[in-house]
């Protein structure tokens, strides 16, 4: 037991270690973010001492873009179910060893929404109010204490998942099935979750008729397995890049048809939507009408959701064509869609759904210099915590970071990695 | 796995023993790194209201004993008079049995003069700067119920004016409140009399609520609120008009520092034209129960969501 202890120390020990080493590049990298890291923590800290106010939110529009990044991130997490739906349920080789950089990213996409839901709060020193047990948790009637439970849920879920798989791997041993089959497909069902219960957080608001509409779940779902693998492929293509990490053309050119197939139905959905809000002609298209045409001569989203239907629309076209096998291709469409998505999710969902008041007031919303960098700071730190679960778990799947070479040290030239292949996984 | 494990040089760097050297570096790395977190965090310090300990562990209103809600009350008290130099006199203002309270506004006699905008800021120590108010009143033009179709921001010579109605509407105290049903802390809640109250000590401040409201009725303190000392309402109860802290959420509670004690909502007593009706439905012989038999038209704003206001309006028919 004690013995089991101190090799599980002596390996968080190592994995720590190795966050601090790299090369030149992964020190620039690293820098960058933590320096970008940084000042997002002195807008923070600006926040926390004179309040919300250093924001654009008002009474008229109380949510921002932290929650609308926040919405953005819950997809880009529970879009690691879209590696491992191939991997577990369908034993795709290709993108076997790869589903854990899916899992890892998702951890790092649930941490930055904690971070971001936190910033929001007007008393983030109250949030113990919120633990069940020394806190009030009205579960379950609302669907925030919902999103509490599933998102803390889903980041266990995936720690496990990925620590467990890794120590093994580190030790030289065999996964034990019971161990994590169970949890990989809790962890399917649990990632869908996620990204309901926050649709569902907009949509049981039947005072909201632009969100009151129950289209929005299937839409976040849609658009979150879009640009969820989207972000994957460009990760995965950095990593091979940068470690020689053995990834395939072809777990590409999978996951290129997961956000082809995803794209394709994200754009129907949409278009489901925007006929039912302007053919029926109610009165409750009024915040589409906003968001798409403008209103009373506010029409500050209209630029940011036509860019992002037109991005959409691109990136469509480019991921059905034959072109798009081509990687050069395949990484703009990506792009594309990311950026579209990200639009669509934040301007395109969150703001139109408080312009007008229930009142009929038209008070629009732009975020504020000091909100901007908070969320700079928040991604930096996001991709901080990714690269650095990358930094250990390559090597580990490498096999050159085990137990086996515990102690031996033998400092080598600095950015000299050897091609090697991944040992496989089971 | 073979017997010889190909070895990570980076890997096998950071495994090294530290030398003299790398360990002057790793200190000097990591002082310039806290230096970075301190010179961040420098903004803290322009802070003005920190949380005292007493107020960190503040337990839930309902929690409370009759004994903690005594030390509770005092503290309050204690606080209010530190920062703007008057004792008030905080109460726990609890329902009355066989109360439920109801509104009703007469929309014939109304003549949008904003009269009760303002004596409802100064009864509930609303903060002036940024200004936060309960009642929005909309100018209508004749024909139309449609919010959409108010003017919110009307700065006429004189009211009324020839072809609009004025419609003021604020916290329309639910029978199924959706600002209740999404708190995630249960910091707000319907008390027996028909009240939505906000424990102001526990809210958060996620805001969920005033996404929730179909009336736009509630309000945040976006920063710390500022009143001047001289415009304090002294009469206060605890989940009514006592000062809120930056960071909470804060609406229109029928003025129960008032209403629990016999009297009518500051909004009510200030309205020259005699339109704001207010009083115990439970009671037959009450005058919002007469009206509300009487009128022969009289409606609840948005009907269609569901949310069964305790506020009506009504007309002179």
């Amino acid at each position: 037991m004690i013995t089991a202890a101190r090799n599980y120390l002596v390996f968080l020990r190592r994995c720590a270690r190795i966050a601090f080493v790299g090369d030149w590049r992964y020190y620039t990298w690293m820098g960058v973010l933590t320096v970008v890291a940084l000042f997002g923590l002195n807008a923070y800290a600006k926040q926390f001492a004179h309040g919300l106010i250093v924001t654009g939110m008002s009474d008229e529009v109380s949510w921002g873009v932290y929650i609308a990044n926040f919405t953005f991130l819950v997809g880009v997490a529970a879009a690691a179910v879209m590696m491992v739906i191939p991997v577990y349920i369908y034993d795709n080789e290709e993108l076997h060893d790869l589903v854990i950089f899916g899992e890892l990213l998702a951890v790092a996409a649930i941490i930055m929404c904690l971070m971001f839901v936190t910033v929001d709060l007007g008393r983030p020193d109250r949030f113990w109010h919120l633990i069940p047990g020394i806190g009030q948790f009205n579960f379950p009637a609302s669907m925030l204490s919902w999103d509490v439970i599933v998102l803390n849920g889903y980041l266990l879920l995936n720690v496990h998942i990925c620590g467990y798989l890794l120590y093994s791997r580190y030790r030289g041993v065999k996964p034990g099935k019971w161990f994590y089959i169970p949890f990989v497909f809790v962890a399917i069902f649990w990632a869908v979750s996620i990204h309901t219960v926050t649709a569902f957080l907009y949509v049981g608001l039947g005072g909201r008729p632009f969100w009151n509409s129950s289209i929005v779940g299937p839409r976040f779902l849609a658009s979150a397995f879009t640009a969820g693998p989207a972000l994957i492929i460009l990760a995965l293509q950095v990593i091979r890049r940068v470690t020689h990490y053995h990834i395939t053309d072809k777990a590409l050119l999978t996951l290129r048809a997961i956000v082809q197939v995803s794209m394709l139905i994200n754009v129907f959905l949409l278009v489901n939507e925007v006929f039912k809000e302007f053919y029926s002609g109610n009165l409750h298209v009024i915040s589409s009408r906003y968001l798409f045409l403008g209103l009373h001569g506010h029409h500050a989203l209209v630029p940011w959701i036509w860019s992002a239907i037109t991005l959409n629309l691109i990136a469509m076209v480019i991921l059905v064509l034959p072109l798009s096998r081509s990687l050069k291709y395949l990484n703009v469409a990506c792009v594309l869609s990311i950026v579209g998505i990200w639009i669509e999710k934040g301007m395109g969902l969150v703001i139109p759904g408080f312009i007008p008041t229930p009142l009929g007031a038209v008070v629009e919303y732009t975020p504020s210099l000091n909100e901007t960098l908070v969320c700079f700071g928040i991604w930096a730190f996001g991709l901080l915590c990714y690269t650095i679960f990358l930094r250990m778990s390559v090597p580990i799947l490498q096999g050159r970071l085990a137990k086996a070479n515990e102690g031996i040290s033998e400092p080598g030239p600095d950015d000299v990695v050897e091609d090697a292949p991944a040992a496989s996984h089971s | 796995m073979p017997p010889t494990v190909p070895t990570d040089p980076l890997a096998a760097a950071a495994d090294a023993g530290m030398s003299r050297r790398s360990f002057l570096r790793t200190s000097a790395v990591l002082a310039t790194g806290l230096a970075a977190v301190a010179a961040s965090l420098k903004p803290l310090f322009e802070m003005e209201d920190i949380t005292s300990a007493e107020q960190f562990m503040q337990k839930y209103y309902k929690e409370l004993t009759p004994e903690d809600m005594k030390k509770v009350l005092a503290r309050v008290e204690r606080e209010v008079e530190k920062q703007y130099g008057i004792r008030p006199h905080v109460r726990d203002l609890k329902p009355m049995d066989g109360v439920e309270f109801a509104y009703a506004l007469n929309l014939s006699r109304c003549i949008g003069c904003r009269k009760c905008v303002h004596a409802c800021v100064a009864e509930n120590n609303q903060s002036r700067s940024p200004e936060i108010q309960y009642i929005r009143v909309l100018k209508m033009p004749h024909g139309t119920f449609d919010v959409e179709k108010g003017d919110h921001y009307y700065a006429s010579e004189k009211v009324p004016e020839k072809g609009f109605f004025y419609m003021p509407i604020q916290c329309q105290q639910c029978h199924n409140p959706p600002c209740v049903k999404v708190c995630p802390v249960h910091a707000t809640w319907q008390e027996t009399d028909g009240i939505t109250v906000i424990d102001y000590d526990w809210c958060i401040g996620c805001r969920y609520c005033e996404a929730a409201c179909p009336y736009w009725a509630r309000r945040f303190n976006f920063t710390k609120p500022s009143i001047p000392a001289d415009r304090i309402n002294p009469n206060m109860s605890y989940l009514g008009n006592r000062p809120r802290r930056q960071g909470v959420m804060e609406k229109c509670h029928f003025c129960v520092q008032r209403t629990r004690d016999g009297r009518y909502p500051a909004c009510l007593e200030v309205c020259p034209t005699g339109s704001r009706k207010f009083g115990n439905i439970l009671d037959p012989e009450s005058e919002i129960s007469q009206i509300l038999r009487t009128k022969r038209v009289f409606m609840q704003l948005k009907e269609d969501v569901g949310t069964n206001p305790r506020f009506f309006y009504y007309f002179d028919v």
